[in-house]
């Protein structure tokens, strides 16, 4: 028996307007409207920044000329680092007991399959390595979120039908022009967050770039909703006799829709090939003839592989997809864009309450960059192997994927796309020292903290939304302040993870370990024990005041 | 080059080259270059170092 998809007065959740167009006192004539942030596109990563803005309780305004959750599957996987993100945004919960897990995928080369394999995440994670969710299930519990935040009293706005229409930055801030049912009217913004997707209307209205690579290629995607007994799990087809010369995906969704997505090749008729007539004699080659399915969304997409030079631009800022766009091999857009936010967030917040210099806002730039080269590059790759540019390189491919089947060696040369992984700030200018001797790298400076059990629950359950000191089995004090900004101090013990993986993950041979933690989860620094004069030098270093 | 070895390594080379050739016989061009790629990856996962594989590709391309 399937779920049905939620309905709201008959119709599907992307069909129904959750926050439609109402006047605000903003437009009556003669208004001086004066907000501090606000956020362009309520997508995920808009929705994403408005959230973790207001729950630090700066006023936010999100404009999104539309008043629904997108249509079709889109981003559909989401990993365990964006997961984490939303946890500490407060709605981390619905997406995971809403969200499919697999660990088994299955790879296929012409008429068989090939090897299979297990991820075998690994445990003392509160989060799954990563979930399959349609996009309009992931910006639906953000937006019940906003209105969550709302109800207790939070400055957080979600406007629909409010078109942006122009841009201009001014001293200090930026001026728009919105159209809006009832016409247009005009407001300013201390610092404008565009999230407005790849084909960023405030990047167009600024003139400014947006390089890169174009790889010339279509893929129909295809939500189909059936009744069918594949296994939880992720197939991927190269070169197979129902798409020959292209590859193939099928991953399961929630509520019985599953996600197939078919390599057309580049010389094709997109509308034509989005017909249902042409869809479906497609699917049933691949589904066989029995399976009964109907379609739910039909969606033919190219991509491109490129980023903005700058991702900030005076008080305009870009996230997302509007900074940066990555072949979907992968699952890097909607993933990469959330941690965007959550780099951004708490700078703002410190620039903005006066704490630290605008200059902080440029490791904005930094980091993300570093985070979007990185997804550019491995998602880059996936298409290479996916799609061959050239017949040697198609050679190649064959030969890796005609050895996978019989040697182990060869199978992690086939790349069907390298899941999202949350890339290490290293070199990044906030990054104090590493004093901690003999210490797992993937805590050093710049690192994500990553997850374990502690005690009746998990570590980054504890984590995050202000600077903290944490100290494993070593002495600190309460707080410590440096110029206005606190860190607060976490005590454990790798005693109250019996386990180990904590032991293991943040002290590796050191027998006591004290960590700076900005509010990202980032590892700003490490030393054996706690060192006043060093821990505040660090807290200046992790918020652009050295 | 502090990795790769590039003095003679192979025992009874002719015997070797001809077995490297004989594996080719009868086959297409088609089937030769998948047949080479194939054993350029099994070699190169045995030789595994990447500062050996690297200097192995730039031997590769190097040309007098």
């Amino acid at each position: 028996m399937l779920d049905k998809p939620v309905e709201t007065g008959g119709k599907k959740i992307f069909e129904t307007p959750l926050y439609p167009y109402r006047q605000s006192p903003d437009q009556k004539p003669d208004a001086k409207v004066h907000h501090p942030v606000v956020i362009i596109g309520a997508g995920p990563i808009g929705l994403a920044a408005a959230i973790d803005l207001a729950q630090m309780d700066i006023p936010v305004v999100v404009l999104d000329e539309n008043d629904k959750v997108s249509w079709g599957s889109r981003a559909i996987c989401f990993a365990k680092r964006p997961l984490e993100i939303l946890d500490r945004l407060g709605c981390g919960d619905p997406m995971v007991d809403k969200g499919v897990v697999w660990n088994v995928g299955k790879v296929f080369f012409d008429d068989r399959q090939v090897y299979d394999f297990n991820l075998l995440p690994e445990k003392g994670h509160k989060r799954p390595a990563f979930i399959n969710l349609q996009q309009y299930y992931f910006e639906l519990y953000l937006v019940e979120r906003v209105f969550d935040l709302q109800r207790q009293g939070k400055p957080i706005e979600l406007r629909g039908g409010n078109k942006l229409v122009s841009v201009k930055e001014k001293d200090n801030g930026v001026n728009l022009s919105i159209d809006t049912p009832d016409g247009p009217y005009r407001m300013d913004c201390d610092w404008l967050i565009a999230c407005d997707g790849a084909g960023s209307p405030v990047r167009a209205m600024m003139g400014l770039d947006f390089v890169g690579r174009v790889f010339e290629d279509n893929f129909l995607i295809a939500d189909v909703v059936m009744d069918a007994d594949f296994p939880t799990e992720r197939w991927f087809w190269f070169d197979p006799p129902f798409n020959r010369g292209q590859s193939a995906l099928l991953h399961k969704q929630p509520d019985g829709v599953w996600r197939i997505d078919l390599q057309l090749g580049w010389n094709i008729d997109k509308e034509k090939e989005k017909q249902p007539e042409n869809v479906i004699p497609r699917l049933k080659a691949m589904l066989g003839d029995d399976v009964k399915f109907e379609l739910e969304w039909v969606s033919i997409y190219t991509f491109q592989c490129r980023r903005m030079e700058k991702f900030r631009h005076g008080h305009v800022i870009f996230a997302g997809d509007a900074a940066h766009q990555v072949s979907p091999f992968g699952a890097r857009g909607a993933n990469s864009g959330v941690q965007d936010t959550d780099n951004l967030c708490w700078k703002l917040k410190l620039v903005m309450d006066g704490l630290a210099p605008d200059s902080l806002l440029e490791s904005y730039d930094v980091e993300r960059i570093h985070g979007a080269d990185e997804n550019i590059m491995n998602s880059s790759r996936s298409t290479d192997f996916i799609t061959p540019k050239s017949e040697i390189s198609r050679i190649f491919r064959d030969a890796a994927l005609d050895l996978s089947e019989r040697y182990d060696f060869a199978r992690p040369l086939v790349n069907s796309g390298r899941l999202s992984v949350p890339c290490v700030y290293d070199g990044s200018p906030l990054n104090g020292p590493d004093l901690l001797t003999d210490a797992p790298a993937r805590t050093r400076p710049g690192a994500p903290c990553p997850d374990a059990p502690l005690g009746e629950g998990f570590l980054l359950g504890r984590l995050g939304g202000k600077f903290q000191l944490l100290a494993i089995d070593a002495e600190v004090p309460d707080r410590i302040e440096d110029g206005g900004i606190v860190a607060e101090a976490l005590r454990i013990s790798a005693a109250d993870d019996p386990s180990g993986d904590l032991a293991a993950r943040y002290l590796g041979a050191a027998k006591s370990a004290v960590y700076l933690l900005r509010p990202d989860q980032h590892v700003a620094a490490r030393w054996p024990s706690y060192d006043e004069a060093a821990v505040k030098a660090a807290l200046r270093t992790a918020t652009g005041r050295a | 080059m502090a990795k790769l070895n590039t003095k003679p390594n192979i025992a009874a080379p002719d015997d070797f080259y001809a077995d490297l050739l004989a594996i080719h016989d009868g086959l297409s061009k088609e089937e030769s270059d998948a047949l080479n790629a194939r054993l350029i990856l099994i070699l190169a996962n045995h030789v595994g170092d990447r500062e050996t594989l690297a200097e192995a590709l730039a031997a590769a391309q190097a040309r007098n």
